[in-house]
């Protein structure tokens, strides 16, 4: 054995100087959400430059606090810092793509689209005051549908997410009980249903569960196919959800006076808007002390703006509006300093 | 002689032998029942890709080159790290210091180790050095940080079962040694040690198992990195965070590779146990 | 070892020189293992710090009251742990219900009954039990088990009881395929392994003429097993329950998947529930703000207070039986 152990050693020694990981590899953490997107433009940016980023999804409060004990070069998170959050710990924020949230269910005789709903009843269903498929406050909103006398089984997300903060907020924002009741985090406590872990958990759980109703991302949604629910939305329309609907949402709004983009895209003002929508965003340092590496963070989420809307497209990711964009680059000459600015 | 004793006795005895069949049957139910979702789910995909290329961003070629070779070092200084330091201990507490306090004190605050969270352990390794600023070139996250995490891991069910091995191992055999003049410490080593080693190896495999399986503690140490690196001090990927991340995903390339790499991992782990059966077999 | 010299002169000098090396690798040696003892105790002390030091925030706020209280909202930051703990424990000791039997049970099939030539392959089929990562068994449970559980299992169960007093509440409620019963179940099959293996390399120290003698004296299998081999190996025998426990008490990702989540306390087994590992897992990564993080380690903080009472109360057991079986006390 002893020879062997000694060989084994020499490799192991040998193997620890390799790396094809470049210094200049730029390192990232937080949401989930993002994840496939970041990993999407890395790989294309990589080939193009040379430059690699390293991105792990831990999750947003995660990303807020490696930023915040700068172990990464930028954090990511799906729920916006207030101004005063920001300015205490001396981040600045700003939007990179847009995603949302789409009520999935599983009722027998109802197929993908037929259903729709409104936020104030969304809001008494996830409360737990409406309980029956077939109840007034639903049947109102779908005159010509067959509802059974079915027992509605919520399906929420267990873990904290970003599609949580979303789906809460855009509750909170139609429904005052809610609001009081429970409020809008990546985290609440659920006053009725199941929770299920992740998109898979919830899909999951809906699949199997005859009466479910559950959320999940748009992506997620879009790529299994899932039985959708049609929202009314701030206009009184009752739209689907697509990607045409998700960008709609953000077109009205006005990201360049809102301090630091603190906007959450939910019940948006819009003919086409999709109501649950939510931006997924960057927290970098105002005065970083490696200027140097907040340069090439920024340049690569520039080329990214320029560049990647068909991969995010692809992957069924919305892009941001260009005025949103022409809003970030301003942004970041008014709050970066100079030598961090591509 | 009173009939009805022996013919319960009997029964008794048959009774509780064809429970114990049955118990073998149960764990071989479940085996089979886990290992054949794995195995038709990890075959889909495996290919030559898996372990040539890196992981893949979505809707690319890729494979968990990358994340073997990381998991591979992660284990392998973990249990390098964390074997010695558990035989040692494990030693101290069954030969040393058998009915002392000090080794009351140790072995409890080794079992409250072994049912401690995996990601606690993780938030400590980052507290101790990824965060910490006082050694600059161990700050941020790091594959050392994290094969430390997992070693942390490891030290509490090595000490357990060396422990216990060497408390069963008779002490008829000890006080041979000693009439033959030989020390403690080569009596140990030369006697106790080699009497108790198919358990101590036990031990060293059910730690090794259970970290190849851990994700937790690495997401705070060592981070995971897209691309194929050794690097001690960068961030280094390992495949049980891979499997986490892709199953947590939509993307059905992203199942296809987690499901392989958990098969990955069961097979090598068992290749691992096997193998060990079989040295020892030989030598005894 | 020191060897026999020529000359009785070189005989003493290299003996008394052999007896002094002796004495100097006796207590590096003695110094290495009592170092490695103190690495331990440092590294628990280490971890019981930073948990505490992480925990400050909310026990400072809520004090022992954090205990009992059901609320988690991380809105009004109310902030309890009760419902962990009821899960934590009622998991684990569904988990050790199961488990431990069942393990005992394949460690005598392996030692007594089984055949030779299937002795190895059946104890390493057992053994990859162990092997298979912990986020498989929560996949598996998730996918596979849990789905057919609701749709064939449960609503048989349920109907057994329907009638029956106390059992009608323990398994009562709406047939959601996971909860407490389900992740316990599962928590249990992920610790057979370690019970078995221990067990059965325990049982193979017992000494042969130990068995041979009861054997000798007209026992049957079953009882030189229950009544010489177990007593003989129980330290060993709870040293690899001791194992399986731990592991139960601080699963993550098994339970994760198949416990539903709920931070409710419901008395039955089947309602959704959470334990304070997944409670950590599903939400560390994403809590934003100090105190909700203070929390969650809090919560880390108690399941090491929770896994030290068990301990504690296994000690005691274990000093029991070492009394009634005439050893030191």
């Amino acid at each position: 054995m002893k020879p062997i152990a000694r060989l084994i050693a020499a490799a192991a020694v040998a193997g620890f100087a390799i790396t094809s990981a470049s210094a200049a590899d730029l390192t990232g953490a937080g949401a989930t959400f993002p994840y496939p997107i970041y990993a999407k433009w890395a790989e294309a940016y990589k080939a193009k430059t040379g430059i690699g980023l390293n991105y792990q999804a831990i999750g947003s409060g995660g990303g807020i606090a490696q930023i915040k004990a700068k172990t990464v070069d930028f954090g990511a998170s799906d729920k916006p810092l207030s101004p005063g959050e920001l300015a205490a710990a001396g981040l600045t924020q700003f939007p990179t793509v847009i995603g949302g949230v789409v009520p999935v269910l599983n009722v027998p005789g109802i197929k993908a689209g037929e259903l729709v709903l409104d936020g104030a009843t969304l809001a008494q269903i996830s409360l737990g005051n409406v309980k029956y498929w077939d109840d007034g406050s639903i049947k109102k909103l779908n005159p010509g549908v067959n509802l059974p006398h079915l027992s509605i089984v919520g399906v929420h997300r267990s873990d904290g997410s970003g599609t949580n903060f979303i789906f809460t907020n855009y509750l909170s924002k139609k429904s005052p009980e809610w609001a009081s009741k429970v409020g809008a985090a990546t985290s609440v406590e659920w006053p009725s249903g199941v929770g299920a872990k992740g998109n898979e958990g919830i899909a999951g759980v809906v699949a199997q569960t005859s009466g479910a109703l559950g959320y999940v991302e748009y992506a997620y949604a879009k790529q299994k196919q899932l039985a959708y629910v049609r929202m009314i939305n701030h206009d009184g329309v009752a739209v689907s959800p697509t990607a045409e609907a998700f960008q709609a949402a953000s077109a009205k709004t006005d990201w360049a006076h809102s301090a630091s983009f603190y906007v959450v895209l939910t019940d948006q003002v819009g003919h086409d808007a999709w109501p649950i929508a939510g931006a997924t965003f960057i927290l970098v340092y105002k005065q970083p002390g490696d200027a140097a590496k907040t340069k090439e963070v920024l340049k690569f989420f520039d080329w990214a703006y320029a560049n990647g809307d068909g991969l995010a497209k692809s992957l069924d990711y919305v892009p941001l509006p260009d005025s949103t964009i022409a809003a970030i680059k301003k942004s970041w000459r008014d709050n970066i300093s100079a030598a961090a600015i591509p | 002689m009173n009939r009805a004793l022996y013919v319960r006795r009997r029964l008794v005895n048959r009774m509780f032998l064809a429970l114990s069949i049955a118990a073998a049957g149960v764990g071989m139910v479940a085996l089979g029942l886990i290992l054949g979702a794995l195995i038709v789910n990890g075959v889909q995909g495996l290919s030559p890709d898996l372990f040539t290329m890196n992981t893949p961003a979505p809707g690319s070629r890729g494979g968990l080159a990358n994340a073997i070779v990381g998991s591979l070092e992660l284990n392998g200084i973990a249990v390098l790290i964390g074997t010695p330091i558990g035989i040692l201990g494990g030693t101290y507490l069954a030969e040393y210091g058998r009915h002392t306090w000090i080794a009351f004190f140790v072995r409890f605050a080794n079992d409250i180790l072994l049912s401690a969270p995996s990601i606690l352990i993780g938030l400590f390794i980052y507290e101790l050095v990824v965060a910490q600023d006082v050694i600059e070139e161990l700050h941020g996250f790091s594959a050392i940080a994290g094969a430390m995490a997992l070693a942390v891991i490891v030290i509490p069910v090595v000490v357990r079962t060396t422990e216990n091995m060497l408390l069963l191992v008779p002490n008829t055999l000890r006080e041979a040694a000693a009439s033959i003049g030989a020390p403690r410490a080569i009596s140990i080593r030369a006697v106790t040690w080699r009497a108790a080693r198919a358990g101590i190896v036990t031990g060293v495999l059910l730690a090794l198992a259970r970290i190849s399986g851990e994700t937790a503690p690495l997401m705070f140490t060592a981070f995971g990195n897209p691309n194929m690196s050794t690097n001690l001090f960068q961030p280094i990927s390992a495949l049980p965070k891979v499997i986490y991340d892709f199953f947590n995903s939509a993307l059905d390339d992203w199942h296809r590779i987690a499901w392989a790499g958990a098969l990955i991992i069961t097979a090598t782990v068992l290749t691992l146990s096997v193998f060990a059966r079989l040295l020892e077999g030989r030598r005894s | 070892m020191a060897d026999i010299a020529v000359t009785e002169n070189i005989a003493v000098t290299s003996r008394a020189r052999a007896l002094k090396r002796f004495q100097a690798s006796d207590s590096i040696f003695r110094w290495l293992t009592g170092g490695a003892s103190f690495l331990i105790m440092a590294i628990f002390l280490g971890i019981l710090l930073t948990l505490i030091g992480g925990s400050w925030l909310a026990l400072g706020k809520f004090g022992w009251q954090f205990l009992t209280n059901s609320s988690w909202n991380a809105v009004t930051e109310n902030f309890g742990a009760f419902p962990a703990i009821y899960g934590t424990l009622v998991t684990s000791i569904i988990a050790m219900v199961l488990a431990v039997p069942i393990g005992i049970g394949i460690a005598i099939f392996l030692t007594e009954i089984c055949p030779r030539s299937l002795k190895r392959p059946i104890g390493i089929a057992i053994e990859l039990l162990a092997g298979i990562p912990s986020i498989i068994y929560g996949i598996w449970g998730l996918f596979v088990f849990a789905p057919y559980f609701q749709t064939h299992a449960q609503p048989w169960i349920i109907d057994l009881f329907g009638n029956v007093p106390i059992m009608k509440d323990l398994f009562a409620g709406p047939p959601y395929g996971f909860g407490m019963f389900t992740a316990g179940l599962i928590l249990a099959i992920m610790v057979l392994p370690f019970i078995a293996s221990v067990t059965r390399d325990v049982f193979e120290t017992a000494p042969a003429m130990l068995k041979e003698a009861a054997y000798g004296t007209g026992c049957t299998t079953w009882e030189v097993m229950w009544r010489i081999v177990l007593p003989f190996t129980q330290a060993g025998v709870v040293g690899g329950c001791m194992l399986a426990l731990g592991r139960a008490l601080g699963e993550t990702m098994a339970v994760t998947f198949v416990i539903g989540n709920s931070h409710r306390i419901d008395p039955s087994l089947f309602a959704p529930a959470t334990t304070i590992s997944a409670t950590i897992a599903n939400e560390f990564a994403e809590a934003p703000d100090d105190m909700y993080k203070s929390a969650l380690i809090a919560c880390g903080l108690v399941l090491m207070g929770l896994t030290f009472t068990v301990l504690a109360a296994a000690q005691l057991m274990l000093r029991g039986f070492e009394r009634r079986a005439g050893g030191k006390a």
